[in-house]
């Protein structure tokens, strides 16, 4: 190839957790003044190896080389002498503090934030940044804490930056002003590695992809020979389509109807504001918006999880007869006779129970049945099973702890026990956050079965190229308002990218 | 040519072990611990090792009273360990076991003085009435200040284990026999009012046959009825089990009336089976014990039998040194503190293991 110098070179790296191969004998080069792009399912070993570059972890087995030097990296301090920074998917910043305290936080040396203030200038300067370095942390915005954690590790002398799926958490509009920025850093000889499932994100902003399956790496090459197609079948080891279908909706009537919903959170902050929609039976309706916009309280408002403020939420059952459910909880709502099932964000922490078998997860929602002081464990267990081998859920079998499965098989067992219960409201938050594409599809499979089961589909999405291809009508959210319900079919995504920031900049003065 | 030198060794989690893995490792750190108090003992006082071992199997097993007082040093610690299991399932930090089974002892004492012209049949069920409730508001009072206003369990119980023992030193006075002994001797020792029947010719038989029952019938409830697997959901995460509409609270208060009753159940046996009589350290610290005796048995009644064995096992040992080689009670603390520190060191090689760092001779190839 061309007379580029491979800056990092990873040779033969293994790391095992327990009984679990999370990297087994990979090799990596990283080259000065390109865009990596590393692509792999969940578990397949990106997150690890990375942070073994970056010195979270320390690997079992295999040598890692810096400009040629064998080098032992220890700690993320070691990591930052040989000029490596990561910037992880949570970012590590102290809220109370301004941007320049964060940046230069651990430093060694005297504290001299003037000085500190201006090398931050001439960093942002230098690569198009914008970021004032004494605004404290709790009053910026999610992208602009991204842009102070990448100005810490470049502060630090970093010519090596790892970015760990830095576009989950930005809108269309943020991800481009982010990827302006790296292609300069690149121009500058930075040698840069991005870990993302987005395909269009790879084929928009990297020079070379490499591709990690099942802990081992497969293959690398230039991004501009290759296509997501290739990639994807490289990626899961064999060809997968990358259509989402869209049915047409089955007689859609109302089901669900929110009326001027408004809830505040325990410190008075205003989440929702008169939110008013009508959520139709056999028919996905999309949620759009920044994280944090209202979505958690939204859905958990309507599955009795979430205090309210004023409002009301109306189940309409076939006949026409309303039922409120503010006010009740989900034990009233379901001995109300109302199917609502909800898939929640957080999987593990509320959705599942990590530590618990498959059969004792499928248990959550079945136990209190029957007069018997003893639980049956029978029918739980024949359910497991059979959501085992209907969604193909991957794990050594039902008596196996959930947290030990993968993010995909983890999200088949909570949407397989949630739909099993026939429900008439399914409610998914980031249903496919994390999730590599084939569980994806397998996940838009099983939503659009409900939809065509006549089930109400209330859909909070965060991938807007998905959301436009899913859902029948997409209710796009900004700061906690309602800022338009768009049809899905023919929306265009800059418009929908739009509404999710124009009315952010006033409801935060 | 390495600038920075290898760390010596890492740290590596394991992955799936056997389970005798796991009791291989802990059989192992107790040997350790044995003869690393063999090792203690003769430096300090000269005696030969084997007598060491010899002492501490005395101890328990020398006659047949010693070992029917490990038995039923075993049961009470035992019967507070499970009491706690319910609680400590839940990720409720009960470590109030001591006030509660003071609370319980008060409650049956109180019974046997207040009722002492009253016949057996009526006397002994109020006991177990009383000293059960009484340990369940024991447990039950940080239990609801923890539901309704979120305040730190463990401060809690811990802060109502010393008002416990205050007001026993209170009664202690207050019922004091013979006046002006500052403490309540044998209680009813002609008439025998509240004193729990002999079984098979021994005071603590019928203390070791409940405990054996409320071993069985906790394994049960935990693992096999719905309270159990409220109680796990709640322990494992408070939002999954608000999300599927259990009602945290109700719960939490639930299962501390539950685990106060039972600790409660361990006051009455010691009152009423074996001591007959009540002073603030009837417990004997066993509240604190038992929080051992749970943890190290990852919470399983039937493994917490070993473990209260155990551990009550290698204290008499102890203790027996102690006083065969004419030194003091703290030498049989050290001995104690030396052997736990084995048995708890043992966990982390269960879960972990130390990775040496090869050499790299890779470059040469």
């Amino acid at each position: 190839m061309e007379t580029k110098v491979a800056t990092v070179k990873m040779r033969d790296i293994t790391k095992t957790f327990g009984s679990v191969i999370a990297n087994d004998k990979v090799w990596l080069d990283i080259y000065k003044g390109e865009i990596l792009a590393l692509l792999g399912e969940n578990g397949s070993g990106k997150t690890t190896l990375m942070n073994m570059l970056s010195g979270i972890y320390y690997p079992d087995e295999g040598d890692i080389f810096i400009n040629d030097q064998k080098v032992v990296i220890r700690s993320p301090k070691d990591a930052f002498d040989h000029g490596i920074g990561m910037i992880h998917q949570h970012f590590k910043l102290v809220d109370v503090l301004t941007a320049a305290e964060n940046i230069t936080l651990g430093l060694d040396g005297k504290l001299d934030l003037k000085a500190a203030a201006k090398k931050i200038r001439q960093i942002c300067d230098s690569y198009g940044f914008e970021v004032d370095p004494n605004q404290k942390v709790y009053d910026m915005s999610v992208s602009q804490k991204q842009t102070v954690e990448i100005v810490k590790v470049l502060f630090r002398g970093a010519d090596i930056l790892i970015l760990d799926e830095p576009t989950a958490v930005l809108t269309p509009q943020e991800t481009d002003k982010l990827f302006a920025v790296l292609r300069n850093m690149r121009n500058d000889g930075k040698a840069i590695v991005i870990i993302t499932h987005k395909m269009h994100e790879v084929e928009d902003l990297s020079d070379r992809v490499a591709i990690l399956r099942h802990g081992q790496f497969v293959g690398d090459m230039p991004t501009k020979d290759t296509n997501a197609q290739e990639m994807t079948n490289m990626m899961v080891g064999h060809a997968v389509t990358l259509n989402i279908a869209r049915p047409e909706p089955v007689n859609p009537r109302p089901r669900i109807e929110v009326k001027d919903l408004t809830v505040r959170s325990i410190d008075g902050i205003l989440k929702l504001q008169d939110v008013s929609f009508t959520a139709m039976s056999g028919e996905i309706l999309g949620i759009a918006g920044i994280s944090g916009s209202g979505q958690k309280e939204l859905l958990e408002a309507i599955a009795g999880l979430q205090p309210v403020e004023k409002g009301s939420v109306s189940y309409i059952e076939d006949d026409g007869t309303r039922d409120e459910l503010l006010g009740k909880d989900p034990l009233d709502i379901a001995e109300k006779g109302i199917t609502l099932s909800f898939v929640p964000e957080d999987r593990l922490g509320m959705g599942l129970v990590g530590g618990m078998d498959l059969s004792d997860n499928m248990m959550l929602r079945s136990f209190r049945k029957g007069r018997s002081v003893f639980t049956d464990r029978k029918s739980p267990a024949t359910l497991a099973r059979r959501v085992v081998k209907e969604l193909e859920v991957k794990t050594p079998g039902i008596e196996t702890p959930v947290r030990k499965l993968s993010g995909g098989n983890v999200q088949k067992v909570l949407v397989g026990r949630e739909i099993a219960s026939a429900p008439t409201v399914l409610l998914t938050a980031y249903a496919v956050r994390g999730l590599d594409i084939n569980s994806s599809h397998t996940i838009y499979d099983l939503i659009n079965q409900q939809k065509q089961k006549g089930v109400a589909v209330i859909y909070v999405g965060e991938d807007l190229d998905v959301l436009l291809e899913l859902c029948d009508r997409i209710l796009v959210l900004c700061a906690g308002k309602v800022s338009g319900i768009v049809p899905g079919r023919g929306a265009k995504k800059r418009d929908v990218g739009m509404m999710m920031t124009r009315l952010g900049g006033n409801a935060n003065e | 040519m390495n600038k920075t030198r290898q760390p010596l060794f890492h740290i590596v989690k394991r992955g799936e072990t056997p389970w005798y893995f796991g009791w291989g490792v802990r059989a192992i750190s107790i040997v350790l611990a044995l003869l690393c108090c063999g090792l203690i003992t003769t430096l300090v006082t000269g005696e030969n090792p084997f007598q060491f071992f010899a002492t501490v199997i005395d101890g328990s097993f020398g006659s047949s009273r010693k070992f029917m007082v490990l038995l039923q040093n075993t049961a009470m610690l035992l019967c507070i360990a499970l009491a706690l299991t319910p609680a400590f399932k839940m990720r409720f930090w009960n470590i109030g076991g001591e006030g509660q089974a003071l609370a319980g002892a008060l409650a049956a004492a109180a019974c046997m003085i207040l009722m002492k012209d009253l016949p057996n049949l009526v006397v002994i069920p109020c006991m177990v009435v009383t000293s059960l409730l009484a340990g369940a508001v024991w447990g039950a009072v940080p239990a609801f200040f923890k539901a309704k206003f979120g305040t730190n369990e463990t401060l809690f119980t811990l802060m109502m284990n010393y008002v416990a023992t205050q007001i026993v030193a209170y009664f202690s006075v207050v019922w004091e026999n013979p006046k002006g002994s500052g403490s309540i001797g044998v209680i009813n020792p002609i008439s025998k009012i509240g004193w729990f029947p002999d079984l098979f010719g021994s005071k603590y038989a019928l203390n070791i046959i409940i405990v054996v029952l409320v071993t069985v019938g906790m394994f049960i409830y935990l693992n096999y009825t719905k309270h159990g697997y409220e109680i796990s959901v709640v322990g494992e995460s408070e939002r999954t089990a608000r999300y599927i509409g259990i009602k945290v609270e109700k719960i939490v208060i639930r299962t501390m009336l539950i685990s106060g009753a039972i600790c409660g159940l361990a006051g009455l046996l010691l009152v009423g089976g074996t001591n007959h009589t009540l002073n603030s350290a009837i417990v004997d610290g066993r509240g604190f014990t038992a929080v051992m005796v749970s943890w190290l048995a990852k919470f399983n009644p039937i493994w917490m039998v070993l473990t209260s064995f155990l551990l009550v096992f290698l204290q008499r040992g102890a203790g027996e040194i102690a006083t065969d080689f004419g030194l003091n009670a703290s030498f049989g603390d050290i001995l104690t503190g030396v052997i736990l520190f084995f048995i708890i060191g043992g966990e982390f090689f269960i879960t972990y293991k130390l990775i040496l760092t090869k050499s790299s001779k890779k470059e040469e190839k």
